[in-house]
Formats: C-alpha cells, sequence, structure tokens
C-alpha cells in the first residue's frame, strides 16, 4: 500500500531487532537500501507483503523485548516491512498493556495489586516499593528501571506476585511469588546491573499443586512428578499413547468419543467439545485450511492453572492438540500463551522442538503421514485476546477485537478459515477420554457436569493452589481439600469463576460445584476460581479494583462496553466515597440499569459479564447503607 | 488478476481504485506498468518501471512470451479473431532481452507479468492516459488489446481490456456522439444509411463527412480555416499541450463563446461568456460510467441567478438561429435518442430508475443490458465480426532526449486536484501542495539541488521555474511534473503537441528536458 510514514527512522537496535523476525530486507522498497539499477525498475510486494502481517505481534514484542519501549521510527519500520499503514500499527501495538509506547527505562517490575494479591498484603507491598523505589512509573535503580501496577499475573497461589522483564540484547524475564518489596528492589536492581541470571523461574509443586503425588489424580498427575522438559518421561508415563490410539481409531471415532464424554470447554464458556470439532471436521470437504488454537491466554483474575499445566506437563498440551488436529483435519496450530507467563511459553518452545525432533510434530507423526505443526505466540497483556475472535484478530497482527458471532470460529475462524479453540485443560483432558473411552470418561462427574475439573483455589485459604477433583464436591469440600479457610478464620465472600464471574455467601458454601449446582444460585463457575475473602478485607475495595479492571480492559470496540464498564467504575466510585448522585438506591439503580445494557448490547462476553461479580456483592450484602 | 497500465488510479480514479483493493483483498494479484513507482505501484504484487513511452515494445515482448510458453489461447484466436499470424510474425522480433533493452524493465520481471497474465482465471488490463497520451496513442492501445485478444480475456466475467474515464460522464460525452466522426451511439457520421436515418428525425441535412478533433481544430485555426469557436465545460488555454500556441491562435479567432461552470482561463479571452449549469446537481439528465452504465441525473438544488440549465442554452440559441424547438425537456430528448441509437433503445427513464442504472447495449425494454461488452466472441457460432489483431511497432517518443536535454519529464495528476483546476482549485485541500518539479533524489545530488530549491526546466519549447521536491518513486532521468497549477508552473509550456494522427491526442506524456540551478534574485 501507500504508506505515509513520518521522518522518524529506527534505531540500530530496533531494526535488528525486527530484521531477526523478519528477515533482512528485500530491496529498497521495504526497508533495505536502495540501489536504484535495481529498485528503480521493478518492485514486489503486495500479497508477499500483506501475508506477513500476523508477524505484526512479534516484532513488537522484539522491538519491546530489546528496547524496552516502541518508537515511532521503529513503528515506521514495521509499516515498511510489513506494508501496513502506520495507523495500524500504532493502532496495534498501544493495544496492548505490555508495550509501551513512550520511553520507559528499559527493566519494569509489574507488580501485581489485583484481587489475590490484595489479600495477601499488595497495599502494603507496593506503599513499601513507593518509599524504597520512588513512584510508580518513575525512573528508578539510576534510571534503568521503573515499577508499575499491574492486573492479576495468574500467580495467584503465590501472592503476592512480581513480574520483571528486563530488555536488552539478552532479555530477561522473572517471576517473584512470593514477591517482597526487598526482592523486587534487589532483583531490579540485579537486572539494572547486568546481573540477573539466566536461570528461569521454576514450578514448586510443592505449594502451587498441593495435592502433587496422589494416586487419583489424572488432569495433574505429572506435574511435578515428571522432567516437564523430558518427552521420554512423558512417555514413560503414558504420553502418546492416546494419540497412537486415534490414529488407529480414525477422526470420526475420535470425534464420536469426544462427544460421547460430554466434555465441556474448560475456559468459561462450557461448549460441548466434540460438537465444535464435528463442525469443523465436516467441512474437510470444502479443502479449506483448518486451524486448531489452544487458548492459553488465562488472564481471568484468580486463574492459573492452565499456566501450572503448560509449567508442569506441556506434551500433554502438544499431544491434545494435536489429536485435536487429526480429528478436524488441521496442518497448523497456535498456542496462544498469555504475555504474563514467561516460563509457561518457554517450556511450550522447548518442547515443541523436542516433539518436531521426535517425530511427533512435522510432517509424518508416529509414522502415521499425519502433518501437524505447532507455533507458540505470545500475548502482551490484554484480558479481552482471551475471547477467542479477539485472539485471531491478535494473532493474524490486528487489534486483538473481538469480532461478531456469527459466523462462529468453527466456520470462519484464524484467517477467516475453519477453527477449533480450546482452552489448555480442555485439551489435556482429551488424552483421558481417547485412553478411557468417551462413555467412561461421562460417567465421572455428576450429571451434566462429566469429568474432572481443576479449582484455583486463593485468598484466604490455607493452602491456595490448584486442585482436581471429579465433578461433585460442594464449594465447602473444595475450601476443606486447600486446608479451611485462612487468614482470620472468618470468611467473608467467596469470589466463584473470577472477576467475570460472581461473589458467593458463607451460607452458600454448599453449593455443589457443578454447572447445575452454581446455576442454582445465581453464579458461574467459569474457569474455575475460588477466591477466598476473611472478614478483614472491604469488600467495596474488592469491588472498586474489579471495576478498574474491566475499565481498563475494555478494548473500546463497542459502546455499551467502553463506555459501560466507566460509568460503572465511576458509579462505584461515588458510592464508596458516599458522594452519591441522589439516594444510594438510585446508584444501585443505575449500576442495574447499565449491567442490563452492557449485557444486552455488548458484542462479547468482556462486557456481557463486566457486572456480574459487582452486582452479585450488591445483591448479597448492603455494602453501602 | 489486474493489469493497470499507465494509470496512476490509487490518486486519479480513487473510486475505481477502491473497488481494485477490494479485488486485492479477496486476493486479486495486481501488477502495474508506470514509469513511476507510484502510490498505485505500491499496492502491487508487482511493479513494471518501464521507461516513457516504451509501452509497445513491452506489451509486444510479453506477447511473445505467452506464446513461446504455450500460454495463448489457440482455441479462443481461432473461433474470434483475425490477423494472428501477423501479430505473431511482428512480436516475434521482441524478445524478453530486447524489451529489456529498450523498456528498461529486467527480462524476468517481464516474463512473470507475462504469465501471471496469460495463467490468471480472469485477468483486466485498465489503463488511462499513460497509454493515451503520447504520439502513438492507438497503437498503444492495441498493442493492449492483442493482449486481450491473444489470452482469451475479454468478453468474459472479470476479464476485459479498460480505458478508465476521468469523469463521471466522459462515456457519455461520447456515446451521445460528441466525437467529430459519430454521430449518437456510435453511429458513423460518413455510413449515409445511418445518416438519412438521423436526418428523417431531425428534418434537417448532416454534413456527411467527418468534423475536426481538437488537434485537428488547432490546425484548422493555424491556416484560418477555423475562425469561430464555441467552447462548453473546456479549458483549452490550460490543458493544451503547447501553451503558448494555444493561446496565440484563440487569440487569433474572430468570435469565441465559452460556456462553463467557472471564469476558466480560456473564459477570460471569450468574446461571450455563458454560464452554465452543474450537470451533477443543478440538471435533470442521464450520465454513463466507465462500466456504460447509463443512471438518472437529477436537480438537487436550483440554479444560481443569472445561470441557464445548458440545455436552455442550446435550445435558445436554436430559437435564435430560426428554430424553435419549444420548451427542453431531458426525458423528451432522452425519447428521441432512443429511436435513434439501438444501442440505448431498452432505456426508458422509468427502466433506469427501477434497475439502478442500465449497461449498454440495451436493444429493447425487456433486454437488462449486458454486464460486459464483447461476450459476443465466446458465442458458438461466433456473431458478428471477428476481432483484428493489429500488429504495431515500438516508435520512441517524438522528443528525443539528447545531451542538451537529458532528463524525460512526465506529467500527470495529484489525489487532490483535476486536471487544469477549473473544478478543483476553488476548494482547499489539506493534501494539496505546491506545484513542484518532482526529480529521484538522485538526480538531486547529481544537479546539487536541495529539496525545495528552485530550478529552471526547459524543453525545446520553454522554460518554467519549479521548486524541486524528491520522491524515491522516480529514478534517475525521469522527472514528473502535475498538470494543475498553471498559475505557478505551466506544465504545458515545456510540453510536446505530437499528436497522434489517429486519435488527435498530444504527448504530453514524453518531453525532454534539462534542469538547471535557478538563482532567485
Amino acid at each position: 500500500m501507500d504508506l505515509h510514514l513520518t521522518n522518524a527512522k529506527p534505531t540500530f537496535e530496533e531494526k535488528a531487532a525486527i530484521d531477526a523476525v523478519l528477515g533482512e530486507p528485500k530491496s529498497g522498497w521495504d526497508g533495505g537500501a536502495r540501489q536504484i539499477e535495481r529498485d528503480g525498475r521493478a518492485a514486489f510486494g503486495g500479497e508477499a507483503q500483506h501475508a506477513q502481517r500476523h508477524l505484526l505481534l512479534p516484532i513488537l514484542h522484539a522491538i519491546q523485548e530489546r528496547v524496552g519501549w516502541i518508537s515511532h521510527g521503529a513503528l515506521n519500520y514495521a509499516s515498511l516491512r510489513l506494508n501496513v499503514a502506520p495507523a495500524e500499527t500504532h493502532g496495534v501495538a498501544s493495544f496492548y498493556g505490555m508495550f509501551s509506547l513512550s520511553p520507559r527505562p528499559p527493566i519494569t517490575a509489574h507488580v501485581c495489586d489485583d484481587l489475590a494479591c490484595m489479600t495477601r498484603g499488595a497495599r502494603a507491598l507496593c506503599a513499601e516499593l513507593e518509599k524504597k523505589l520512588g513512584p510508580a512509573g518513575a525512573p528508578c535503580a539510576g534510571g534503568r528501571a521503573s515499577w508499575q501496577r499491574s492486573a492479576c499475573l495468574g500467580l495467584c497461589e503465590r501472592a503476592p506476585a512480581a513480574l520483571i522483564t528486563a530488555a536488552g540484547k539478552d532479555p530477561r524475564e522473572r517471576v517473584l511469588a512470593p514477591a517482597t518489596a526487598a526482592s523486587i528492589s534487589s532483583t531490579v536492581q540485579d537486572a539494572a546491573n547486568l546481573n540477573l541470571p539466566v536461570q528461569a523461574d521454576t514450578l514448586n509443586t510443592n505449594i502451587s499443586v498441593p495435592q502433587a503425588g496422589q494416586a487419583q489424580l489424572r488432569l495433574l498427575r505429572r506435574v511435578g512428578q515428571i522432567d516437564a522438559t523430558s518427552v521420554e518421561e512423558y512417555r514413560r508415563t503414558g504420553g502418546y499413547e492416546a494419540l497412537r490410539r486415534a490414529i488407529e481409531w480414525g477422526a470420526e471415532r475420535v470425534i464420536r468419543e469426544v462427544i460421547d464424554s460430554k466434555l465441556v470447554g474448560r475456559g468459561g464458556a462450557a461448549f460441548p467439545t466434540g460438537k465444535k470439532w464435528e463442525a469443523v471436521h465436516l467441512q474437510r470437504h470444502l479443502g479449506r485450511a483448518h486451524y486448531v488454537i489452544c487458548n492459553a491466554d488465562e488472564s481471568e483474575p484468580g486463574t492459573f492453572k492452565d499456566r501450572i499445566v503448560m509449567e508442569g506437563d506441556p506434551f500433554a498440551v502438544l499431544e491434545g492438540m494435536t489429536i485435536a488436529a487429526f480429528a478436524v483435519g488441521a496442518q497448523k496450530g497456535f498456542i496462544y500463551v498469555r504475555g504474563e507467563y514467561p516460563l509457561a511459553a518457554e517450556r511450550l518452545s522447548h518442547a515443541i522442538r523436542i516433539a518436531r525432533a521426535q517425530k511427533l510434530l512435522g510432517d509424518d507423526i508416529l509414522g502415521s503421514g499425519l502433518r501437524f505443526e505447532i507455533e507458540v505466540r505470545r500475548g502482551a497483556g490484554a484480558y479481552i485476546c482471551g475471547e477467542e475472535t479477539a485472539l485471531f484478530n491478535s494473532i493474524e497482527g490486528y487489534r486483538g477485537e473481538p469480532r461478531n458471532k456469527p459466523p462462529f470460529p468453527t466456520q470462519s475462524g484464524l484467517f477467516r478459515q475453519p477453527t477449533v479453540v480450546n482452552n489448555v485443560e480442555t485439551l489435556v483432558n482429551i488424552p483421558e477420554i481417547i485412553l478411557g473411552g468417551g462413555a467412561a470418561y461421562a460417567r465421572i462427574g455428576t450429571g451434566n457436569s462429566s469429568g474432572y475439573r481443576l479449582f484455583c483455589v486463593s485468598g484466604h485459604v490455607v493452602r491456595p493452589g490448584v486442585y482436581e477433583t471429579p465433578y461433585g464436591p460442594t464449594l465447602r469440600q473444595v475450601i476443606e481439600m486447600a486446608g479451611g479457610f485462612g487468614g482470620t478464620g472468618r470468611l467473608q465472600a467467596v469470589l466463584l469463576g473470577g472477576a467475570a464471574g460472581s461473589f458467593v455467601s458463607p451460607a452458600e458454601l454448599d453449593t455443589p460445584l457443578t454447572f447445575e449446582g452454581t446455576r442454582a444460585i445465581g453464579a458461574t463457575l467459569g474457569s474455575g476460581v475460588v477466591m477466598l475473602f476473611d472478614d478483614s478485607i472491604d469488600m467495596k475495595q474488592i469491588l472498586l479494583r474489579i471495576a478498574a479492571f474491566f475499565r481498563s480492559e475494555t478494548c473500546g470496540q463497542c459502546v455499551p462496553c467502553r463506555v459501560g464498564t466507566l460509568r460503572q467504575e465511576e458509579a462505584l466510585q461515588r458510592l464508596v466515597r458516599r458522594e452519591t448522585i441522589g439516594s444510594v438506591a438510585e446508584e444501585s439503580k443505575t449500576l442495574q440499569e447499565m449491567a442490563q445494557a452492557m449485557r444486552d448490547a455488548s458484542i462479547c462476553g468482556l462486557g456481557q459479564t463486566a457486572s456480574g461479580a459487582i452486582l452479585s456483592a450488591l445483591n448479597r450484602w448492603s455494602l453501602f447503607s | 488478476m489486474i493489469l493497470l497500465w499507465g494509470s496512476n488510479a490509487r490518486d486519479t480514479h480513487p473510486i475505481f481504485f477502491h473497488h481494485v483493493l477490494k479485488g486485492v483483498r479477496n486476493g486479486a494479484k495486481l501488477h502495474v506498468v508506470d514509469p513511476r513507482r507510484t502510490s498505485s505501484a505500491q499496492w502491487a504484487d508487482v511493479w513494471l518501471g518501464l521507461d516513457v513511452g516504451s509501452d509497445i515494445s513491452l506489451a509486444n515482448a510479453m506477447g511473445r512470451e505467452i506464446i513461446a510458453a504455450g500460454l495463448a489461447n489457440k482455441k479462443f484466436i481461432q473461433h474470434a479473431t483475425s490477423g494472428f499470424d501477423a501479430y505473431r510474425a511482428c512480436v516475434e522480433k521482441y524478445t524478453l532481452e530486447r524489451a529489456q533493452h529498450e523498456t528498461g524493465v529486467p527480462a524476468e520481471v517481464i516474463q512473470r507479468t507475462a504469465h501471471a497474465y496469460a495463467k490468471a482465471k480472469s485477468a483486466q488490463i485498465c489503463w488511462t492516459l499513460g497509454i493515451t497520451e503520447h504520439h502513438n496513442a492507438v497503437d498503444n492501445v492495441v498493442a493492449l488489446i492483442n493482449l486481450g485478444l491473444l489470452t482469451g480475456h475479454v468478453g468474459r466475467y472479470g476479464s476485459g481490456i479498460n480505458p478508465l474515464r476521468g469523469q463521471n460522464n466522459v462515456q457519455g460525452g461520447g456515446d451521445m456522439g460528441a466525437l467529430p466522426d459519430r454521430l449518437t451511439g456510435f453511429q458513423h457520421v460518413e455510413n449515409a444509411e445511418l445518416r438519412a436515418k438521423f436526418e428523417r428525425a431531425w428534418g434537417a441535412k448532416i454534413e456527411p463527412k467527418r468534423g475536426w478533433n481538437l488537434s485537428a481544430m488547432f490546425e484548422a485555426m493555424e491556416r484560418g480555416e477555423l475562425t469561430t469557436l464555441y467552447v462548453l465545460g473546456e479549458n483549452p488555454v490550460d490543458s493544451e499541450a503547447d501553451r503558448h500556441r494555444a493561446v496565440k491562435l484563440l487569440g487569433g479567432l474572430k468570435f469565441m463563446v465559452v460556456q462553463d461552470l467557472f471564469y476558466t482561463k480560456t473564459a477570460e479571452m471569450a468574446d461571450v461568456i455563458l454560464p452554465g449549469s452543474a450537470g451533477w446537481c443543478e440538471t435533470e439528465g442521464t450520465v454513463t460510467s466507465s462500466e456504460r452504465r447509463v443512471q438518472r441525473v437529477r436537480a438537487a438544488v436550483p440554479l444560481p441567478d443569472g445561470v441557464l440549465d445548458d440545455m436552455e442554452i442550446i435550445f435558445q440559441l436554436a430559437r435564435r438561429f430560426g428554430h424553435d424547438w419549444g420548451k427542453p425537456n431531458a426525458e423528451k430528448i432522452w425519447n428521441e435518442l432512443r429511436q435513434l441509437s439501438p444501442m440505448h433503445a431498452g432505456m426508458s427513464y422509468q427502466r433506469l430508475e427501477e434497475l439502478g442504472g442500465i449497461q449498454w447495449p440495451c436493444y429493447d425494454e425487456a433486454h437488462p443490458g449486458e454486464m460486459y461488452l464483447h461476450s459476443r466472441l465466446w458465442q458458438e457460432p461466433l456473431i458478428g465480426p471477428r476481432a483484428p489483431f493489429h500488429a504495431v511497432e515500438f516508435e520512441p517518443p517524438v522528443d528525443q532526449l539528447t545531451e542538451q536535454y537529458p532528463i524525460r519529464l512526465t506529467t500527470g495528476r495529484h489525489l487532490d486536484s483535476y486536471n487544469t483546476g477549473a473544478q478543483s482549485e476553488r476548494f482547499p485541500s489539506p493534501l494539496r501542495r505546491a506545484a513542484t518539479i518532482d526529480l529521484s533524489p538522485e538526480d538531486g545530488e547529481r544537479y546539487k539541488i536541495g529539496e525545495g530549491e528552485k530550478v529552471r526546466v526547459s524543453s525545446r519549447r520553454g522554460s518554467v521555474i519549479a521548486p524541486v521536491r524528491f520522491d524515491p518513486g522516480l529514478r534517475p532521468g525521469l522527472a514528473f511534473l502535475s498538470v494543475h497549477f498553471h498559475e505557478q508552473v505551466a506544465t504545458n509550456d515545456l510540453t510536446i503537441d505530437a499528436v497522434d494522427p489517429k486519435s488527435g491526442t498530444s504527448e504530453f506524456k514524453a518531453t525532454a528536458i534539462r534542469i538547471e540551478k535557478y538563482l532567485d534574485n
């Protein structure tokens, strides 16, 4: 296209970072040196260049990791290389929370002040950091670093948490959980002195998976029990047997078994997985490319189960995806990992390399002729990208804004092709179904809630962590699995399903954590969040944090959500400050009406659920009277 | 596949180009042939940066390559064309190497485009003035038509050879008979039978021979044969290739009437000015777009004081010449035209309104019109005459490059301005920039001229002063001037009035110039 660029030029470092993703430019027309004898007579671009658009997000990551922020010059060069209008590259770069479009020191400490961390002293931690390092956003460590507050980092079982990113030629990412002001400032200092060892974060199973090693575990049975980087150990413990059996069975049988298993998606929407696969499978005669996407953009505050599975059993994710690909006729898959999960991304990338070398991915999987490749794509700090159509746009190099449905992903998904999107937890159930049979799997659990479920238990509980159980136990039983109430020992509220879920009161603890059980009390299981708040917590501050989260994470595309999330936060602020417009009842009514508008008219689930938790609290407690 | 040849449609036909982009986004390949890497070329899969005026060499080499690679559509050639053997013999000389030498485009790039065009399921060649503003304009067009015939990319859905029209009703102007040799509906004035039909309807005699085209009219002025001129909506003072000559000849007329919306440079010279109406918003009637679609136009606003509908002006003139045509009525005139022009016969106002326009030909009121023009070539058996190949040879531009005039100047338009600016210069545009002579950055270095510095641009006919702007879309030895700003830079003081004898168009696109630093005192 005809690009109209400003005069801002990329620095050597920015150019190197972009060229490392795209390769060297081919001519003076796409950013290389102008050679007029060649460039004055012909130019090539068009489709060949447009087809690289999906590399925009990796390019932005590369710049951010190299320099610590993304300049106009870098965006100009990215635009030129990809033949994408600068307004669009800017639009994409400014969409993501992890990218900075203004100069920022290379080291950033992202300090979580979200719900679970609030129960574990995040506020005090931030106050201490302010004293130690100065206010959020201000340069510290000799101008080499700054710190900022962050939404949930998905480390709730080890709260309070921080993520430190150090840009440079040899970039570093470091997770600190539990974090202290001292550990954050010393890590920042080490990074500033280029003294941060490569040693990556490791999964401490003793803390994160309190059940580890227990015989009844299925989804978590390998986590912490085998070397997650070893495919041999994975195979020794039954890995890839399910894929072998699936190939023997053929795609139709695999889909039938998955339908029979009654497995539904574990990401929150609970759509029958087998039906999704079948819809894509049935389009094979049309000759279109099919895709399988593993949705690992686990961003729901309080959710961390997928991270633990990816960190502890990455090959299981690959195996589940490969079976899905076989069933639906896809040759290409993507794992979209949330940007705040460095270890998970590293473990998966490593597993893919090994699997490819062992012919468990590639052109001839297990000698069967099956072809499938997987690529890891990292998000960059956008909750909305967990919405599947927003995720497509994000991978394709557009702003991660949800699309209207229909058409549904099974008809028109990634690159407008038929696409299956499954959550990590959903996919690791697949080998269980194949090996045990769909009917047997369906008998696990209760009623229409079949199979195993992972719960992310955090907050004021004795042993926070991810817990696996067949569907059936009540909320009380799950809390008991985690050692019972923590904190003051006096439970005030439980958040079920995350920020998009709902609060329940101590009186509702005997609710079975099944689809039917939660529906009966007007709650939802969502992504399996069980977050406890004791009576020391000011629920008003919790609600404000939730409102701020949605206001910050709305993509801004549709009015009800863009405006509604802001007005909701304002109304809550007024209630908390006792500066209501009219009576408390009138403000509550305003909140109810806005919630209705958001539910009715938002394009996607974000706006539709943005008021759920807040209203559930207002309905249960009189917080403002 | 879309082969855009000698057209910067992105800037000059933005609405059309919007449709091109829809195609591109649906997977159509776009190849652009243009001396400059224009904003259109920047959208292309392949840009071929040929030398100005070497189009025939390029087209013939593509033809030869298509034949040699066995990609010619033999069935179609046999079924619907004539003259193929002579064409083949002619293009045989145009090897890729020769074309590379004559056009400057690398042989493999020519080959790639030839193959892409021939192999495409459907392909269009679209061109504009880069093809037609040359001394051999018709030959250029014919060379492109030959490619369409060679591959069968004509008369089928998605295929065709399309000249892009500059205004909403350029097509309509020709259709209505505003051509020296044609009556309404392209009926030849030298055909006695056709002429008789019009004479019967109009009750008047029609000269049995063709008139002058614009170039011939100026020649007639030069000979003193043409002394009176009635100019409707044209601005020849600013648009003629050799401006000095145009001004001199128009100034020598005994009597000139100018009918225009605006007080143009030409109007300034007129004896009588008739303020005209704005066709698109102040009058009733029809327009015909590039795709031959006749559409209704309705008056949206009343005429300003002192202005008459163009139809009314002509009716009043007729009355003063002694012919009372009554009160003008657009629909009545249209219905008269439908009686005389078979290709418009089925287009009642009612149908035009109901169908949102109809593409000619439309022979009767049951006829839906034709989406594409030459479908007959695919009928079994063939309907009508065969489509002829015409062998044409490459001839370089008339204004040759020499040591004294080493730079090739070509001309064109900007997105925000239209031709002489009669319509567009009255409106501000954030995109508009002052007139400049555009040079490659390399030439700037060679002549030691910085951006914004003024230079004297001289051709064999005249010279102008203009500030320099660097355009990386140009290469050394290639310069560009827009045609819009005659007050600032009178481009047509430089251009040559070498005329294509077949079409009467001038070679605006190829002028030999030199550039010198201009020191402003």
